[in-house]
C-alpha cells in the first residue's frame, strides 16, 4: 500500500460502510420499523462504523511504522498544545540527562577507555609495600621503589616481559649561552620505556640502551615543549639544549598525544643520569615501575616472583627502609588514583538527580493526564484500545526525553570542558572526550528516563477504574492516581535527602580543611622556588654566599616584614624525608620499624618570619653554618614521640640522610605538610650548611598585598643570577588552595546537584498540592459552608502535603546512614553520621516543603464556598 | 443487549480463520456486496454464527489483498444504488478449495476423538 493511496482508500471504506449502513437501514424500515428508530436500529446491528473503518483500514497500512507516525504526530500536537509543561519538562530532562552525560564521559575517558598504548590491559605499575601499619594508615601502602630495587627486579624476575621506571627531575632549562632561564618538570626515564608502552617518537628516536647511562647526555622533548619553546622546529633534533648548565644532545620529540604521567611534563632524560652511585642504592624511593606482563603469566605468580626477591632484600638490608612486601595496581588505575572515588561519588549523585529529573517529569505527566482523564475516556469510549493510549503517552515522554537529551548532550559538550579545565588531578593521558560509547549510554538514558518516567503514569491513567471514576463523578478524582503522586514525591524526597546529606558531609569536610591551622602565618606570605645548579654552586661557601645575599637583600625591600629560606614551606607538600636513630637510647632492633621524619632545612630567620614558635632551646643562627656544628631542631611531636619526660635539648639525631650525628639544639611547634593529612614528625636542618641537594622555597611576608612584590623579587633574584629560573611563584593561600583543589571540586558539584534536586523536589511537592486543591475544591467548599475557618482548611491542605516531604524524610535519613559510607574516606575532621548535618538537612528540607505547600494551602483556604459549590 | 455483547466473543472466536472461508464460499454463487455476504452467513446458520462487522470488513479487505477476491462499485438492481460488490477470483477458488479440505482433515480429526467408531477394527 503506497501512502499517497491512503486518502483514497479511506473514502472507499467510509462509503462501503456507508452504503451499507444505509442498506441496513432501509431494510429496517422494510421490516416494520418506525423510521426515526430505524438509524439507531441499523447502527445498533452494525457496531462501531468509526471503529469498523479504522480496523478495515488497518488491514491496509503498513501497521507499526505509520501508527507510529500517527501517534507522533498526536504526541507533538500535544506537546505543543500545553507549551509550559514541554518547555519545564525538557529543561529538567536536559539538565539531568547532561550532566550524567558530562560525568560519564569523564568516568569512560579516565578509567574506562584503555589507554593508548600497546596492549594496555596487561600494562601495571608495580610499587614497594612497608607492612608497618602506621605507614599504611597514612596511605603511604604504594612507595616508589628505590633504583637497585627496581633493577634487582628486571634482571632476577621472568614473569614480566619488561619492566620500566622513571622519576621526576625538575631541572633549569636553559639555551647554549643561559638565556631564558626555566625550571621545567623533566622526567628520567629508563631506555625500554617508550618500547613497553609502544610509543614510537615523532621526529627522531626515543633514546637507546647505551645511551642510558650516567653520562648518557641526550633528552626527549614533549609535543608541548617543542611547540612552545622551539617553535615546532623539528631541526631542533640533534642540537644542544641546557640543563642544569650541562648541554644535552636533542634525540627526538614525542608525539603530541603522549602526555604520560601528565600534561606537566616537558622532556624526558634517561634514567642512569641519576648517576651509577645513586643506581645501587635500595633505600632511595623516587622511581615509578611499569611492568608489561607476559602474556602467559598470571600477574599474580609474576608478582609473587617479584614478592619474594623483595623479602630478601629486605632481610639483606635490615638497617635500612626497604620494604618486606610489593604492591601492583593496573596503569590505568595509578595514573586515575585520586579522581577514582570522587568521581563515582559525582556520579551517584548525577545518577540520583536523573532519577528525580525523570520522577518529576512523571509527576507532570501525572498531573496533565488528570487534566487530560475526559479525553482519555473519550477516546478509550470510541474504541481506541489501552495500548494506544499508553503508547501515546510514552511516545511523548520519548519526544520530551529525546529533545531533552539532545539539548543535554550540547550543554554537556560545554559542561565536560569546563569540568576537565577546573579539575586539576585529572589524568590527562587520555583527551576527554565523547565517544561511541558515551553516546550509547546517553540513548540508553534518554529511552529509559522515557520508560521511567512515561509508564507510571500511562499505566495508571489508562486502568478501567480511573477511566470508569472519570466518567462518574469528578470530585473525588482518583485516589489512586493522587497515591502515585504522593509515592513519586516521596521517593523524590528521599533521594533528594541522601543527595543533601552528602554535600552538606562534603561542605563540611571542605570547612574543615580550609580552617585547618598550618601551624604558620598564611595571610600576606608570598612564595617562589629555585635550584641551584650545581654545576655553577659547587661549594658550599658560593651556595651559602647566594642564599645569604638574595635573604639579606628581600629583607631590606621596602613593604618586607621577613623574610625566610627553606626546603618545603608548611602546606606546600611532603617533600622528602628523612631515617633517623637517636644515638642517646638503646638501638633498635634489626627488622623493626625505624622513626621516619619529614626533612626541612630552614634559615637562621626561618621560624620567626612564618612564625613558628619556638618551644625550648634556640633557633638557628649564622653559627649553625657549613656542618660545623652539626645541628637539627626538632618538632613539639617529635619530642613527644621519641622523648617522652626527657629533655631533648643536647641529645642527638642520626640522620640517615647525613649519615652523621647531629645535635638537638631546639624544639619547635608543630606543622602540617599538607592540608588534609595527619601531622608528621619534622627534623629541621640549617640551610646554611651549604649542601646544594634540594630546591628551595623563599618565602616573603609582607605589609599588604604579598603578590605585588613578586616581581621586585624576581628581579632581584636575576640581577643575582640571570640565568637562574624561578618557579611556583605563590602566595601561602594559594598554596593551601591549590591542595584542597579535589575536596572543593567534589563538595560543589555534590551541592549543585543537591540544590538542583532540593528546587526539583519542591516543584514537585507544589504541582502535587496545587493538583489536590482543584480535586478538593468542592470537598473544601463543602467544608467551608459547614462553617470551616479558613486557618483549618490550610492546616488540613498543609498536613495532606507536608505527609509525602515526612515520610521521604525518614525514608532518606535511614538510606543516607547507607550511602555516607561510601563517601566515607573523602571525609576530613568530619563523622559520617554527623548530627548537625542530619538535624540542619532535615530543617532545611521540612521548610522548603513547607513553603512550597503553603501557596496551595493558602490558595485553598481562599475558596469561596458558593462558587465551589455551584460548579460542582 | 449486554448479555449478547458478552457473548459474542465467543462466537467471533469459532469464527477466526474459518471466516475466510465462509465469505469465499458465499462469493462462490456469485458478486455480492458486504451486507449481502453478512446477512447471508448468517441467515444460512440460523442466526447462529452472529456476524461481525468488525471482523467482517477487515476480512474483505485483506481478502481483497491477497487477490482471492476482487471488488468493484457497482449498480445494485433492487434499489439504484451503487454498492461496493466482491467477486471471487481463480486464485480465490483455489484457495477455497485448499480451506475446505484442510476444514474437512480438522472435522474428521476432531470427530473420530469425539465419537470414536469401534466397529472399524
Amino acid at each position: 500500500m503506497r501512502w499517497w493511496q491512503g486518502r483514497k482508500r479511506d473514502a472507499d471504506v467510509q462509503r462501503e460502510l456507508q452504503s451499507d449502513i444505509d442498506l441496513e437501514e432501509e431494510e429496517q424500515r422494510e421490516s416494520g420499523v418506525p423510521p426515526q428508530e430505524a438509524r439507531h436500529a441499523a447502527l445498533r446491528a452494525f457496531g462501531n462504523p468509526t471503529l469498523i473503518s479504522e480496523q478495515t483500514r488497518a488491514v491496509w497500512t503498513w501497521n507499526g511504522l505509520e501508527n507510529f507516525l500517527r501517534d507522533v504526530r498526536i504526541s507533538i500536537r500535544t506537546l505543543f498544545r500545553s507549551p509550559g509543561f514541554s518547555v519545564l519538562a525538557v529543561l529538567v530532562m536536559a539538565l539531568c540527562i547532561g550532566a550524567a552525560t558530562s560525568l560519564f564521559t569523564v568516568m569512560r575517558s579516565v578509567l574506562l577507555r584503555p589507554l593508548p598504548f600497546r596492549d594496555p590491559d596487561r600494562l601495571v605499575m608495580i610499587y614497594e609495600h612497608f607492612r608497618d601499619p602506621e605507614n599504611n594508615a597514612q596511605g603511604f601502602n604504594y612507595t616508589p621503589v628505590a633504583p637497585a630495587d627496581y633493577l634487582d627486579w628486571r634482571t632476577q624476575t621472568h614473569g614480566f616481559e619488561d619492566m620500566a621506571a622513571w622519576y621526576y627531575w625538575p631541572p633549569n632549562l636553559t639555551g647554549e649561552h643561559g638565556e631564558l632561564p626555566e625550571m621545567v618538570q623533566a622526567l628520567g626515564g629508563s631506555w625500554n620505556l617508550f618500547p613497553l608502552l609502544g610509543v614510537n617518537a615523532a621526529i627522531g628516536r626515543t633514546f637507546t640502551e647505551s645511551e642510558d647511562r650516567p653520562d648518557g647526555n641526550v633528552v626527549l622533548l614533549t609535543w608541548s615543549l617543542f611547540q612552545r619553546r622551539f617553535g615546532g622546529d623539528s631541526s631542533i633534533v640533534g642540537r644542544q639544549i641546557h640543563l642544569n648548565g650541562k648541554p644535552y644532545t636533542v634525540v627526538g620529540v614525542l608525539p603530541k598525544w603522549f602526555t604520560y604521567p601528565d600534561a606537566e611534563v616537558q622532556l624526558w632524560v634517561p634514567y642512569a643520569r641519576i648517576g651509577s652511585e645513586v643506581l645501587t642504592h635500595h633505600e632511595y624511593h623516587f622511581s615509578r615501575v611499569v611492568a608489561r606482563l607476559r602474556p602467559d603469566v598470571s600477574l599474580a605468580s609474576a608478582l609473587s616472583q617479584v614478592e619474594a626477591l623483595q623479602y630478601q632484600l629486605h632481610m639483606q638490608n635490615l638497617h635500612a627502609p626497604v620494604a618486606e612486601d610489593v604492591a601492583s595496581r593496573t596503569l590505568i588505575d595509578d595514573l586515575a588514583r585520586d579522581v577514582k572515588k570522587p568521581l563515582i561519588i559525582l556520579l551517584c549523585a548525577v545518577g540520583c538527580m536523573l532519577l528525580i529529573g525523570c520522577l518529576n517529569v512523571a509527576n507532570l505527566m501525572v498531573a496533565r493526564s488528570a487534566a487530560r482523564q475526559k479525553e482519555i475516556a473519550i477516546c478509550s469510549a470510541l474504541g481506541a484500545n489501552r495500548i494506544t493510549l499508553i503508547r501515546i503517552q510514552l511516545i511523548e515522554s520519548l519526544l520530551i526525553s529525546m529533545v531533552g537529551g539532545i539539548t543535554g548532550v550540547v550543554l554537556s559538550l560545554a559542561a565536560t570542558n569546563w569540568l576537565v579545565s577546573i579539575w586539576k588531578d585529572l589524568p590527562t593521558a587520555q583527551n576527554v572526550h565523547p565517544d561511541g560509547v558515551v553516546l550509547a549510554v546517553t540513548c540508553a538514558l534518554v529511552f529509559g528516563a522515557a520508560l521511567l518516567a512515561g509508564l507510571l503514569p500511562a499505566i495508571s491513567s489508562t486502568s478501567k477504574s480511573a477511566i470508569a471514576e472519570t466518567s462518574s463523578r469528578t470530585a473525588p478524582g482518583s485516589q489512586a492516581r493522587t497515591a502515585l503522586r504522593k509515592t513519586l514525591l516521596t521517593v523524590e524526597i528521599a533521594t533528594t535527602v541522601v543527595l543533601l546529606i552528602a554535600a552538606g558531609l562534603l561542605l563540611k569536610s571542605f570547612w574543615r580543611l580550609r580552617t585547618t591551622d598550618v601551624g604558620c602565618v598564611t595571610d600576606n606570605v608570598l612564595t617562589m622556588r629555585y635550584s641551584l645548579p650545581g654545576k655553577k654552586y659547587d661549594s658550599p661557601a658560593k651556595v651559602n654566599a647566594f642564599n645569604e645575599t638574595l635573604l639579606e637583600r628581600v629583607r631590606a625591600m621596602p613593604g618586607v616584614r621577613a623574610a625566610a629560606l627553606g626546603s618545603t614551606v608548611p602546606g606546600a607538600g611532603y617533600g622528602g624525608d628523612d631515617m633517623f636513630t637517636i644515638p642517646e637510647h638503646p638501638r633498635i632492633a634489626p627488622g623493626a620499624p625505624q622513626p621516619e621524619a619529614l626533612f626541612r632545612t630552614a634559615d637562621p630567620g626561618y621560624f620567626s618570619a612564618l612564625q613558628i614558635p619556638l618551644l625550648s632551646g634556640r633557633f638557628f643562627t649564622s653559627a649553625d653554618r657549613n656542618g660545623r656544628p652539626k645541628t637539627v631542631i626538632i618538632s613539639d611531636q617529635l619530642m613527644r614521640q621519641c622523648f617522652p619526660g626527657e629533655n631533648p635539648l643536647g641529645q642527638h639525631i642520626h640522620s640517615m640522610r647525613g649519615n652523621a650525628d647531629y645535635e638537638i639544639v631546639g624544639v619547635v611547634a608543630d606543622t602540617r605538610y599538607l592540608v588534609g593529612q595527619p601531622d608528621k614528625v619534622t627534623l629541621y636542618f640549617p640551610v646554611l650548611s651549604g649542601e646544594n641537594t634540594t630546591g628551595l622555597a623563599l618565602a616573603v611576608r609582607t605589609a599588604a598585598d604579598p603578590l605585588s612584590i613578586s616581581i621586585p623579587v624576581q628581579k632581584l633574584i636575576a640581577e643575582l643570577d640571570p640565568k637562574l629560573p624561578v618557579s611556583h611563584v605563590l602566595t601561602m593561600q594559594q598554596i593551601i588552595e591549590q591542595s584542597l583543589g579535589n575536596a572543593s571540586l567534589s563538595a560543589s558539584l555534590v551541592l549543585g546537584f543537591a540544590v538542583m534536586s532540593l528546587i526539583l523536589a519542591s516543584v514537585g511537592l507544589y504541582g502535587v498540592l496545587s493538583y489536590l486543591t482543584i480535586q478538593r475544591t468542592g470537598e473544601i467548599g463543602v467544608r467551608m459552608a459547614l462553617g470551616a475557618q479558613r486557618g483549618e482548611v490550610v492546616r488540613l491542605m498543609l498536613v495532606d502535603g507536608l505527609r509525602p516531604a515526612f515520610y521521604g524524610l525518614v525514608l532518606g535519613l535511614a538510606a543516607s546512614v547507607g550511602a555516607v559510607r561510601l563517601i566515607q574516606s573523602m571525609l576530613y575532621g568530619t563523622r559520617p553520621l554527623d548530627p548537625a548535618i542530619f538535624a540542619s538537612v532535615a530543617a532545611s528540607l521540612l521548610i522548603v516543603a513547607a513553603l512550597a505547600c503553603l501557596v496551595p494551602a493558602w490558595r485553598a483556604s481562599r475558596i469561596d464556598p458558593m462558587q465551589a459549590l455551584r460548579t460542582e | 443487549m449486554s448479555s449478547m455483547a458478552k457473548q459474542t466473543p465467543q462466537r467471533a472466536n469459532l469464527l477466526q480463520g474459518t471466516l475466510d472461508m465462509l465469505i469465499l464460499r458465499t462469493l462462490l454463487y456469485g458478486p455480492a456486496h458486504g451486507h449481502q455476504i453478512g446477512k447471508h452467513i448468517q441467515r444460512t446458520t440460523n442466526e447462529f454464527l452472529q456476524m461481525q462487522h468488525g471482523s467482517l470488513y477487515p476480512a474483505l479487505h485483506r481478502l481483497q489483498q491477497k487477490g482471492w477476491v476482487t471488488a468493484k462499485w457497482e449498480l445494485a438492481p433492487d434499489r439504484n444504488r451503487e454498492f461496493k460488490y466482491y467477486r471471487l477470483t481463480d486464485k480465490g477458488q483455489k484457495q477455497l478449495a485448499v480451506e475446505e479440505s484442510k476444514w474437512k482433515q480438522m472435522v474428521d480429526a476432531v470427530a473420530r476423538v469425539m465419537w470414536p467408531v469401534v466397529e472399524e477394527s
